[in-house]
């Protein structure tokens, strides 16, 4: 999967767990909990919607590493199977 | 017992437990006795912030570290007591500038920032009510709380102030001033003014504000299964009973570098968050960010964090992480861990136990009760699921209502009852604000009414059953069906709404929502998410629900209500109980 689509993917999901929100007007590079007022249990939500979509594992010591849009992508496409060129 | 029962020897302990034996400290313990290890004003009379902060300048401890704050973004503050003391003189000033008098009501809408903590003990200076309300929450949350308390002074930061503040400021005339903790940067909002000017500008010198015992000085928001949320009235006496349940729930010792974990817009994080450790003398640790678990232990750690109160929904989360991170740290430092909001599941004190190689100690209280008043001690063995025994000073019971209104205590072990405390302990609250009936309404013959159902065993332990209305515990925090419900009906397709707390095994329950729609309205994605984003906007994350259904109708009593219960059960599978008063069934 392309980074494009990763990141369409991670907004789509975003905006469903905090649909009051336009996640594509955030700056990417922010922490998307303060930015789209995402508290814990929406984040884990975030994660597990990630997972059914996407297919990746996504070990709980690596939630830090999804805590902006920018980085969710980059490591979701760093994940074996998701970032190859397709 | 489900679990084995968690010895705890004599003699092993690196620090002798402030309570060393149960019944020895029980048996001896006056309230007289545990108010005399507090100061009082140099002229008379009682002030939290006097005990927390000013008295230790007296004493000779100034110099000491009150408190350590870490930033999201990994900058350090430190705070002496002799810091704590200037900033919350100048705030107090602040405060005699905008005219704030005795009992004055002032709001905090505030991350945990080093600011929240200076206004907080400000406030109490001038002899003003201080009242913390939770960033997470939407702009509904914080008009309902802020009208219904009475507000004149709000601090709070810009962007909370456009997003939760903003769209109604002026239909709350009685809100006088609002001041704002900013980005130098940014130009001033009008009608605000910057927190920072205004503390440069204030004296660091301040009298604190004669109070007695019984003067109002905190006010803290619950909710009920109906109605609005209720404020609970907390007197400067609440101090003693914070300071010695520090001392011996947490057995918070000098020297002891303290970190509660919980958020001061909730009442824990204001009693042990902010009064009990000063009182104790203690440095305490505040963390902005929120819940990360390698950062939490590498707080631990780096901070040499010896006594650590947090929560089971963080605590079922590091279960979750796994003991493998745990293990890469070095936690010796910490001597005693509690947790309060939830009952703490077995299985999670003895993870803690395998994993730490020591427990949580699970305690039990409520914004009602100002302070601890049920916990398991450093020196008590552990029962995995029970909040443990009765404080010194405080008797409980479980109870059954009896016909005339008066209770009866049930004294058979491991019956099922309404838990009791005997009223009058010093942080017990003095009344719901504006709401006297609701007030009266908790206490029979003598005793304060919890509305938890409970057991106690034969050996004195109390264990949790579940709650006697509808009220939901998210994460630990008390969420209100009514509020979430009236949030709900607000948006034009929605008929009714009946909201109820569905078992989670992070959060222990979260919000869901099930609505019946209005004629010519479709159940459907596109809705469901509109519905979902209506009440994030206005609820915020952490009242808003979690989950939201579509239904055609909703179970109704004759009188009209909704039958949460009924929508639970259903939810659950499980038994649906007495159907005797359901008028109309949901389809």
């Amino acid at each position: 999967m392309k980074p494009d689509e990763i990141r369409r993917v991670v907004l789509e999901e975003l905006s469903n767990i905090a649909p009051e929100t336009d996640p594509a007007g955030i700056d990417p590079g922010a922490d998307l909990r303060e930015a789209l007022d995402i508290d814990s249990m929406d984040f884990l939500n975030f994660i597990t919607a990630l997972h059914k979509r996407l297919g990746a594992a996504i070990p709980e010591t690596d939630y830090p590493k999804l805590f902006t849009i920018d980085d969710a992508v980059d490591y979701l496409a760093s994940k074996r199977g998701l970032g190859r060129p397709g | 017992m489900p679990l084995e029962t968690i010895h705890k020897t004599t003699g092993k302990q690196s620090v002798a437990p402030n309570l060393w034996d149960y019944e020895e400290v029980r048996a001896g313990f006056t309230w007289d006795a545990a108010r005399g290890e507090l100061d009082g004003l140099p002229g008379g009379g009682l002030n939290i912030a006097h005990e927390a902060v000013d008295r230790h300048l007296i004493q000779g401890g100034g110099e000491r570290l009150a408190v350590r704050w870490l930033g999201k973004d990994g900058t350090v503050r430190d705070f002496r007591y002799r810091d704590l003391a200037e900033l919350t003189n100048r705030f107090a000033n602040v405060l005699r500038g905008l005219g704030v008098e005795k009992g004055g009501r002032v709001f905090s809408l505030l991350g945990r920032i080093p600011e929240l903590y200076i206004v907080a003990l400000g406030t109490l200076k001038i002899g003003g009510v201080f009242s913390p309300l939770f960033s997470a929450f939407g702009p509904e949350p914080v008009r309902a709380r802020m009208e219904i308390g009475d507000a004149r002074v709000l601090v709070t930061t810009e962007t909370f102030y456009r997003r939760k503040v903003a769209s109604w400021r002026s239909e709350l005339p009685g809100l006088r001033h609002v001041l704002l903790v900013n980005d130098p940067e940014m130009p001033l909002i009008e009608g605000t003014s910057d927190f920072t000017d205004a503390m440069a500008a204030a004296s660091p010198e301040f009298d604190i504000v004669p109070t007695g015992a019984e003067d109002m000085a905190l006010l803290h928001f619950t909710s009920g299964t109906t109605g609005r949320p209720k404020g609970a009235v907390h007197v400067h006496e609440a101090v003693v009973a914070h300071h010695i349940t520090g001392k011996y729930a947490l057995d918070l010792h000098a020297g002891d570098v303290f970190w509660c974990t919980a958020d001061p817009g909730w009442v824990t994080g204001t009693s042990y968050g902010i009064v009990a450790p000063l009182t104790n003398g203690v440095t305490m640790i505040v963390d902005e960010a929120d819940f990360d678990a390698e950062r939490w232990y590498r707080i631990l750690q780096d901070q040499g964090v010896t006594v650590w109160y947090t929560a089971p929904t963080a605590i079922r989360m590091l279960m979750k992480v796994g003991a493998e991170i745990a293990h890469k740290y070095d936690l010796s430092a910490v001597r005693f861990m509690a947790s309060v909001g939830e009952p703490l599941n077995p299985e999670a004190v003895i993870w803690s136990q395998q994993t730490f190689g020591r427990t949580f100690h699970d305690n039990w209280w409520q914004t009602e009760t100002g302070g601890i008043m049920i916990a398991n001690y450093a020196s008590m063995d552990i029962r995995p699921g029970s909040m443990g025994r009765p404080l010194p000073g405080v008797e409980a019971a479980v109870v059954e209502r009896v016909a005339g209104g008066g209770v009866k205590p049930l004294d058979r072990p491991m019956a099922t009852g309404e838990l009791a405390l005997k009223s009058g302990w010093p942080s017990m609250f003095r009344g719901y604000l504006h709401e006297d009936e609701r007030y009266a309404k908790c206490f029979a013959g003598g005793w304060y009414l919890t509305g938890d159902l409970a057991m106690r065993d034969a050996d004195g332990y109390f264990w949790f059953v579940g709650r006697t209305d509808d009220v939901i515990k998210s994460s630990g925090h008390l969420i209100g069906p009514f509020e979430v419900e009236s949030a709900l009906m607000e948006h034009p397709a929605v008929a009714e709404a009946g909201v109820i707390g569905k078992p989670d095994p992070m959060a222990g329950e979260i919000v869901k929502a099930f609505v019946a729609l209005k004629p010519g309205h479709e159940p459907g994605e596109a809705l469901r998410k509109e519905l979902l984003g209506h009440a994030r906007r206005r609820l915020g994350p952490a009242v808003a629900p979690k989950e939201i259904d579509f239904r055609t109708n909703l179970p109704r009593t004759r009188s009209g209500k909704i039958m949460r219960r009924l929508l639970k059960a259903r939810e659950l599978g499980l038994p649906e109980g007495d159907l005797s008063t359901l008028e109309s069934d949901e389809s």
